[in-house]
């Protein structure tokens, strides 16, 4: 198939950026997103143009590395799908296709359609985690977690941090990607000796990196490849009133 | 030069508790003058990382991701293993121990892998403290499961993302550390070089992938954690930016790189599509628990769907070959087996290079959604690729590159023959020898980074003085020089082919002469053609932007010229090595039924190559292997 591509181009940081508009020729229907958009970038490099920068690495949906609006939606709209597990099957000859970055106040782009997290780090750096020292812990049997504990702990975990959420919402929030860990270690034992103080500082943290609130239109959930769901909010939402008595 | 891995001696139950009391400790109030640099922050990386910070060393840790918990680690999916027992099996540390080494094929160092196994149990433990939601029963206890290569089942996992949570694991501990300062981070950063001062490692040199800057970093010790080498296949199921570079860097300032001929080709990935693939994707092993795999009798079924083929007209050619273990087979052997039955053109699906994994039996007795519960998101994630349903028709399946059992030559204290350099995970060859089981890499991982390095470190840092070079040192000055020069190069060659044509062509003559079946003449073929390759690229690369930005392009590059150098070690290791042993397979030495043929008279050894120029021959060193516990015997699973 063919199709027309109009992708987020901008030098740097400081550079206003513009969609510029390029042809993907001969793409399979089998071929990934990502490999669609390498084809293009081999045509740019061998007419001696700079190719898109974008981020990719693990290519199969779980290290959370790529980040791209695609027709306006994060990751492409796919239920449960990453940019780099979207496939071309999902589009037909001669669509357009427009390709930005996340766009969000914490996430400045970088150079084309890469952007900068690092803000989503400092939520993680504020709490969480359970502060135990290597070495010098119980058995992993000796804290008994029921499967639908342990489940639910898991159903949080599978966050993989690519900030979706975050490009997704109206207000630019990370509850999602907050509420996650924070729901995930509040119903472990193992967590919930620190899940006052975790929650204080996360959702703190939150605000300052520039993140805005939660006003629930629930599109953190419909984006998120994951499927994480916005419950954990609103458990985020009770431990931190939990969190003021 | 024969090699000494300094593995303690005496009886081997005992071994790692008395090298533990007989290492030098370094003082509480004189951790913070030594500072470590940790390069990769993966499973091994990461662990050790936030572990060697909580002791009160000052670390700085580099990744070339934008965040710590992005390293490839996190791709893993199916389990890590630990000799718990808490089926009641008959598990224990020492059956652990025996499966690996028969595992590795009798090519790993006893010494160290009883400490990993040893160690496993803690691992668990540890990971349960930090919130790792393993799956568990009704209950409330820890659930196993089995793997390949051993007859209970000690595998621990989380749902299909073991990986993925011990990683958040680790790098939650890591993010505790960088809060309390022990432990600053630098992402989006690539080693590209090691710094070594009258021949002990002083520092590295960076890239900073964001303004490309070079830099200069100083550390009492550098710690690789770097992964492995597989993408010198081209594809693989690496992530795309997993590469030999820091390692083969390290490998060029004289440390050196041993068994480079060990690679995993893991037999349950997604088989090719198209010649515009980028990577291949693993299916967890765990799938071969419950999926059967099979292939028509008969060439002429091969074009039907699987469903038109009757029950005895299939042949599950695990089962029949392997009845004791089945389809539990370790990697290496399942692996061979499916390839043979495609080279018999028995393969199905594009190309015939594929063999069926079939949940039918499975789904018949435990019902879809007990399967759905177990591999729910590997179905999903199968599908999203393929567009079949695996519920409904069997999956297809075809072996790829998947993991290097061979890394950079270490002691048992991990350090490299490079005093102050040490090697953890994947990066290093240590205890999978040459084939790994499943589920032991997250084991091996974690067990160097949260149970080893803290205390492997201390006596070497406990024999020098702290900070006495810097970077004012001139032989970093000297190696931003080198680095930037490469750069300028590789900028100006202004060629007519790009990175990712050429990284396929090596790629190719890797898979074909280098890949699951290796033999004197393919191996010849391969020594003819890298360096071809190689220098192709120095002429004819193109590889455009500029040094000071963001460049994608000018990081594979580097990248790929880094696996042009390796690739030929590597051939030259297989070449060397005239037997057959775990996931290296000399055609020329096989038994009648076409199992690998070990010769332990000859290759009971660790070959560890010297770097001694390009295109230069290297020099093997041997670290003879001794088998004082496990008997050396020929490795059966039938």
């Amino acid at each position: 198939m063919n199709l027309t591509l109009h992708v987020w181009r901008q030098k740097g940081p400081e550079d206003k950026g513009k969609l510029e508009t390029y042809q993907a020729k001969n793409i399979s229907e089998d071929q990934s997103f990502l490999e669609m958009l390498d084809d293009v970038n081999e045509d740019l490099i061998k007419t001696g143009k700079d190719p898109i920068a974008f981020d990719h690495d693990c290519r199969e949906g779980i290290c959370g590395m790529c980040s791209q609006v695609i027709n306006g939606k994060p990751h492409g709209g796919q239920e449960r799908t990453t940019v780099c597990q979207l496939h071309m099957r999902e589009f037909k000859d001669g669509d357009e296709i427009f390709i930005e970055p996340w766009r969000a106040k914490a996430f400045p782009v970088q150079k084309d359609l890469i952007v900068d997290r690092s803000a989503l780090e400092k939520i993680m750096q504020a709490g969480g985690y359970t502060s135990c020292h290597t070495g010098g812990v119980a058995d992993g049997n000796a804290l008994l977690i029921p499967k639908p504990t342990a489940d639910y702990a898991m159903d949080a975990a599978e966050c993989i941090g690519c900030g979706a959420c975050v490009a997704s919402c109206p207000n630019s929030s990370a509850m999602l990607y907050t509420s996650a860990k924070v729901s995930q270690l509040a119903v472990l034992p193992q967590g919930k000796g620190e899940a006052k103080a975790r929650v204080k500082e996360m959702t703190d943290t939150l605000l300052t990196e520039g993140f805005g609130n939660c006003t629930n239109h629930y599109e953190c959930q419909e984006a998120c490849p994951k499927g994480i769901s916005v419950k954990f909010i609103a458990k985020l939402n009770r431990e931190y009133l939990k969190s003021l008595a | 030069m024969i090699l000494d891995g300094k593995t303690p001696t005496g009886p081997i139950e005992k071994s790692w508790d008395k090298a533990r009391f007989d290492m030098k400790l370094v003082n509480p109030a004189n951790k913070r003058k030594f500072k470590i640099l940790m390069v990769g922050t993966g499973l091994a990386g990461g662990a050790g990382a936030a572990s060697l910070g909580e002791l009160g060393y000052n670390v700085e840790a580099f990744c070339y991701q934008d965040s710590a918990r992005r390293a490839h680690s996190i791709a893993a999916q199916g389990g890590i293993n630990a000799a718990k027992n808490y089926p009641n099996d008959g598990d224990s540390i020492y059956r652990l121990f025996y499966d690996t080494i028969k595992g590795g094929d009798f090519r790993a160092r006893e010494a160290d892998v009883w400490r990993l196994a040893q160690v496993s149990n803690n691992i668990i433990d540890q990971c349960v403290a930090q919130g790792v939601p393993f799956a568990r029963d009704y209950a409330g206890y820890l659930d196993n499961r089995s793997f390949g290569g051993a007859q209970v089942s000690r595998t621990f996992y989380a749902r299909g993302q073991t990986g993925q949570q011990l990683l958040l694991g680790a790098y939650s501990a890591l993010s505790r550390q960088v809060k309390a300062g022990t432990v600053k981070m630098h992402p989006r950063t690539e080693m590209l070089d090691l710094v070594v001062v009258d021949g002990v490692a002083k520092g590295i040199t960076v890239r900073n992938l964001i303004t490309g800057k070079i830099e200069s970093h100083w550390g009492d010790a550098v710690v690789l954690a770097t992964g492995g080498y597989v993408n010198v296949f081209y594809l693989s199921t690496n992530a795309m930016g997993c590469s030999v570079t820091a390692a083969w860097k390290a490998a060029k300032k004289g440390a050196y790189f041993a068994n480079p001929c060990y690679t995993q080709i893991h037999p349950t990935c997604i088989p090719q599509h198209g010649d515009k693939q980028s990577k291949l994707t693993l299916m967890s092993e765990s799938l071969r628990n419950d999926g059967r795999c099979w292939v028509p009798k008969n060439e002429a079924d091969c074009d039907k769907a699987p469903g038109d083929v009757p029950e005895e007209d299939r042949d599950y050619y695990l089962e029949r070959k392997y009845p004791s273990f089945g389809n539990l087979a370790p990697r290496d052997i399942a692996s061979r087996a499916a390839k043979e039955q495609c080279d018999d053109n028995r393969g199905v699906g594009p190309g015939k290079r594929g063999v069926y994994l079939d949940y039918q039996t499975a789904i018949d007795r435990v019902g879809e959604a007990t399967i759905a519960e177990r591999y729910g998101n590997l179905f999903e994630m199968y599908e999203k690729i393929t567009a079949e349903n695996a519920y409904k028709r069997p999956m297809r399946i075809y072996p790829a590159p998947h993991y290097s059992m061979g890394g950079l030559w270490v002691d048992y204290q991990c350090q490299s023959n490079i005093p102050g350099l040490f090697v953890l995970g994947e990066a290093n060859f240590s205890v999978h020898g040459a084939n790994r089981l499943g589920a032991s890499a997250l084991m091996q991982g974690l067990a160097d980074g949260y149970f080893v390095i803290p205390y492997t470190i201390a006596p070497y840092l406990a024999s020098i003085t702290p900070g006495t070079v810097k970077e004012d040192h001139p032989a970093f000055k000297e190696s931003v020089e080198q680095v930037e020069a490469q750069i300028n190069k590789m900028l100006n060659i202004n060629g007519k082919k790009t990175v990712s044509e050429l990284h396929r062509e090596l790629g190719t003559v890797m898979w074909e002469d280098v890949g699951m079946a290796r033999s004197d003449a393919s191996l010849k073929n391969a020594l003819k053609r890298i360096p071809e390759i190689r220098d192709e690229f120095w002429n004819n690369v193109n590889v455009t932007g500029e040094p000071g930005e963001i460049n994608q392009q000018l990081e594979n590059a580097g990248r790929l010229a880094d696996f042009l150098e390796f690739a030929e070690i590597f051939a030259k290791d297989a070449l060397h090595r005239e037997e057959s042993c775990g996931g290296h397979f000399r055609t020329e030495h096989q038994t009648d039924d076409g199992e690998a043929m070990r010769d332990d008279e000859n290759f009971c050894y660790v070959g560890a190559w010297e770097f001694k120029g390009v295109g230069v021959e290297p020099e093997l060193h041997k670290e003879p292997l001794k088998f004082e516990n496990v008997k050396l015997a020929v490795r059966s699973y039938k």
